[in-house]
């Protein structure tokens, strides 16, 4: 352990990036913050409905412990329960950290903070600033990063991007590979750690809700350096977004948490404007098939009602892939408050006013429940040990990650609100287990031969100036988009095996004509082209970790929906049944008519899936292909049950 | 059938301080285009209207929907963000240029860094004792909060920085943005603690004193964020603290 500071790398400036520099800032350690553009415009900026606490603040009965509940049955059990408790428990604290900092939050008449409703839970659990709250995070924890720049102890290099990490002999990860994205030159960065804090895959699929920043290739190029890989199947399809020519977008959760309604005309082809259409001619889904939760289902189960709507039901608007999201019945002022700025961006792109006409909307790729794998522990009572160098590490020793770019706490669902939660909880969370990382190392970075550095860059340096050389007959911005039509063609809401392994199959034909890529730009000045083609070629091998494990993975588990393996929950089924099976079993045998028709069966099935398949996902790059394996979750606080939410 | 089309005009430097020229681009027209969509198209085709092969016109963008403020650029000489620039709306051909008020990296991309540095200079940001757990904050009627959070939306885009008359590329004058950042801190009851010291950033060269009143910035300003107001309310506040100043210290 070295006399200096010590010097941790986050690369990325969301707020996952932030949270972290700021606290390692508080701990008087060095920091440089590596990011892709100025800090304000990470994609951070685009949540717009929320962040969850169990505050309580309306006297529901909510606590801590129903919102972990609701998040791990959100994520139909595949999350990992002492992680997603500890989150849970510490919400409180982030939210009022956050109204600390300056954050705009919505408030009630005696000026505490406001909280309404989101998806997958029956409580008032979320904060909010308008509906642009993950810019108003960002910018908040932008300041508190600034006022440690100001002081100095912050360094950020934006306009910046990281290539890959620094690993020596032994396969520590030591420093990181930059490109500086205006001058074009490749460099090394040495430290005592690197975070990789650099969100989700949404481009991997071109049209998404995401920004055109969130291709993944950073958590790409850490698993294509050996790092595992979890859960990269599981792939969240928001359901409403606007469909649109470069990008879909959000149309927030917080739109149905305000009173927002889902409808499509109850017959095909009723062609009359929706405000002529009587309540009567109108076809309430989600409420009339879910009377407890409503619109306010979880966002796997709502994107697959409206797919189903729309493609077996044939109920679309005028035979579009679309239906109604309305909040026309809603004051405007409130509207203007609440829900301002998506309003404003449905304006700006439709010219329609959603205060005055339903909006119509469609499913989009919003979010990855997966991502790096990453470690924690836990003490002997099953609470997260804080300080351990475990928490948030990936396999690779001293490369750690957090937010969406790590994949333990929203399973194979995320609920709604939760993803600025476990951005700012894992940066936060993490930094003292980094430090005790730190202090463990016999070996420093200082001791590490400079020719390991050198290695690195000569290494990037000469594959950045082998693909400024590829003059093949490909554009590889015409080769995204055909990447992005296959995936958003077969790896979506719907799966099926057989798509599934004819999607392997082209991605192959991509990589292939990848070969012949022409690099349209080969200039030396704050030329993004070969930048591009790099992050192309980790988008690529992304979709296979993400193709191959939808194809093994035979069940059918939150937003990975695969209806040959259905299990048909009976219609009557109550979960609790589940709890009482598994009691009975315990002492023997469970005779058929202790319960309704079918629903043994059910329950034996249902066992049976979550024996073969309650697991992680873990990919490994080897032999030039993702190898999938499976491991445990934790699931020793809440006993894995069939979700239901009629 | 006659195909449609979108035609852009298209200003373009390689470098900081290369020359600067013009390029035509023709590209299949479709629904729902906005200007973004348009440049992607051109990146994969990055062919003149003449037919000359070129580098892909480079540009800064993330969001696509106005809430990160990177794509700001002169559409048709008028500042604001290209991914609402719907080209339905606009006069063809579409003229781009990079905004004229900061300087030039490549193409439509240029440094707004100043704005940045601005932001330190005024201490936008609340103090605080820790990031640990020491409750809640303090107690705010919903009615400031609504007036902080319309403040809070500043995306730091630059449009009304580009569209102000003082505000230039070698002068300091920090202009509306930052004016209305010192007022939105100001009005935090744990912000106003730095009141004073912000106060006194802009109070000095470049300050709000340099402020022509010519109220363009307010009719550009994307967020509709209401600049002229936070620009009086600083100027009240400066008077105030010039006052205090003389008298009390």
């Amino acid at each position: 352990m070295p006399k200096r500071k010590k010097k941790i790398i986050v690369i990325g400036g969301g707020l996952t990036g932030l949270s972290l520099a700021m606290k390692i800032c508080e701990r008087n350690a060095e920091v440089v913050i590596v990011s892709y553009q100025s800090l304000k415009r990470s994609h951070s900026v685009c949540a717009q409905g929320g962040i969850n606490a169990a505050i309580d603040a309306r006297n529901e009965g909510d606590s801590p412990e129903n919102h972990f509940y609701d998040t791990i049955k959100g994520g139909d059990f595949l999350a990992h329960q002492p992680l997603v408790r500890d989150m849970c428990y510490q919400a409180p604290a982030i939210i009022h950290l956050l109204d600390r900092i300056g954050v705009a939050f919505n408030r009630t008449g005696e000026g505490h903070l406001e909280f309404r409703r989101f998806g997958g839970t029956l409580y008032s659990r979320t904060a909010f600033a308008g509906a642009t709250t993950g810019q108003q995070l960002v910018y908040a924890l932008d300041e508190q990063v600034r006022r440690f720049q100001h002081d100095g102890a912050v360094k950020t290099l934006e306009w910046h991007e990281y290539l890959g990490a620094v690993l020596d002999s032994q396969g520590i990860c030591r420093g990181a590979v930059l490109q500086d994205l205006r001058t074009n030159t490749v460099f090394t960065l040495a430290g005592d750690a690197v975070v990789l804090a650099t969100g989700g895959p949404g481009q991997v699929y071109v049209r998404s809700t995401n920004s055109t920043v969130n291709t993944g290739a950073a958590a790409t190029m850490a698993y294509l350096q050996g790092a595992r890989y979890g859960n990269g199947e599981f792939i969240q399809i928001h359901p409403t977004a606007i469909p649109g020519p470069d990008k879909l977008r959000l149309m927030s959760e917080s739109a149905r948490g305000e009173g927002g309604r889902l409808w499509v005309p109850r017959n095909a082809g009723d062609a009359r404007p929706p405000k002529s259409i009587p309540d009567s001619g109108r076809n309430y889904f989600l409420e009339e098939k879910f009377p407890l939760f409503g619109n306010l289902v979880p966002r796997d189960v709502a994107s697959r009602e409206i797919h189903d709507i729309v493609y077996n039901q044939n109920l679309g608007i005028a035979g579009e892939p679309m239906v109604y999201l309305d909040l026309t019945h809603k004051s405007k002022d409130y509207l203007e408050d609440r829900l301002g700025g998506i309003i404003d961006i449905y304006k700006k792109f439709t010219g329609e006013d959603p205060k005055d006409v339903p909006m119509k909307i469609f499913p989009a790729v919003h979010y990855s429940m997966g991502g790096l794998w990453t470690d924690y522990e836990t003490d002997g009572n099953g609470m997260i040990e804080h300080g351990s160098p475990r928490n948030q590490a990936t396999s690779i020793p001293g490369l750690y990650a957090g937010g969406e770019a790590d994949y333990q706490y929203h399973g194979a669902n995320r609920l709604g609100a939760n993803s600025l939660l476990s951005c700012i909880y894992t940066g936060l969370m993490m930094c003292r287990g980094i430090f005790t990382y730190i202090e463990n190392q016999d070996k420093s970075v200082d001791d590490i031969p400079s020719t390991t550095f050198g290695d690195s860059r000569n290494h990037w340096e000469s594959r950045l100036n082998e693909i400024k050389a590829m003059k093949g007959s490909e554009n590889p911005y015409q080769l995204h988009r055909d990447l992005g039509d296959i995936m958003m063609g077969n790896v979506l809401i719907v799966r099926e095996n057989k798509k599934l392994e004819k999607t392997i199959r082209e991605i192959d034909d991509i990589k292939t004509r990848f070969k012949d890529v022409n690099c349209v730009d080969s200039t030396d000045w704050a030329n993004p082209t070969p930048s591009f083609i790099n992050q192309l070629y980790c988008m690529i091998e992304l979709s296979r970790v993400i193709t191959k494990g939808a194809l093994m993975r035979d069940e059918f588990r939150g937003a990975h929906y695969k209806p040959e393996f259905d299990l048909k929950q009976p219609s009557k089924f109550d979960p609790h049944e589940y709890i009482d099976y598994l009691e009975k079993k315990n002492y023997g045998e469970v005779s058929e008519d202790a319960f309704p028709e079918g629903h043994l069966e059910y329950m034996k099935r249902f066992e049976a899936n979550n024996d073969n398949w309650l697991k992680s996902t873990i990919a490994e790059y080897k032999n030039n292909k993702p190898e999938i394996s499976y491991e445990p979750v934790d699931t020793s606080i809440v006993t894995p049950r069939p979700r239901k939410y009629d | 059938m006659n195909k449609k089309i979108v035609k852009l005009k298209i200003k373009r430097q390689d470098k900081p301080d290369a020359q600067t020229y013009w390029q035509e681009f023709t590209i299949p027209y479709k629904e729902r285009l906005n200007v973004i969509a348009c440049l992607q198209d051109i990146q994969r085709n990055p062919t003149t209207q003449s037919g000359e092969s070129v580098n892909p016109v480079t540009w800064d963008c993330n969001c696509l929907e106005e809430v990160c403020g990177s794509c700001t650029m002169l559409i048709n000489g008028k500042v604001r963000q290209a991914c609402t620039a719907l080209i339905d709306s606009l006069e063809q051909p579409v003229l781009l240029e990079p905004m004229s008020k900061f300087p030039v990296v490549r193409d439509l991309q240029v440094d707004r860094s100043r704005m940045f540095e601005n932001l330190k200079k005024v201490k936008a940001w609340v103090e605080i004792d820790g990031t640990h757990d020491i409750g809640e904050g303090p107690i705010m009627s919903d009615k400031v909060r609504a007036q902080r959070y319309a403040l809070s939306e500043c995306m730091s885009c630059g449009c009304c920085l580009e569209a102000c008359p003082q505000f230039s590329l070698t002068n300091n004058f920090m202009g509306a943005a930052t004016f209305s950042q010192v007022r939105l801190f100001n009005l935090h009851p744990s912000g106003s603690m730095l009141k004073e010291e912000r106060l006194d950033a802009v109070m000095g060269e470049g300050g709000i004193t340099d402020c022509g009143n010519a109220q363009v910035c307010v009719e550009v300003c994307p967020k509709s964020i209401p600049l002229t107001e936070s620009i009086a309310d600083i100027g009240r506040q400066t008077t105030l603290q010039t006052l205090k100043n003389i008298f009390v210290k």
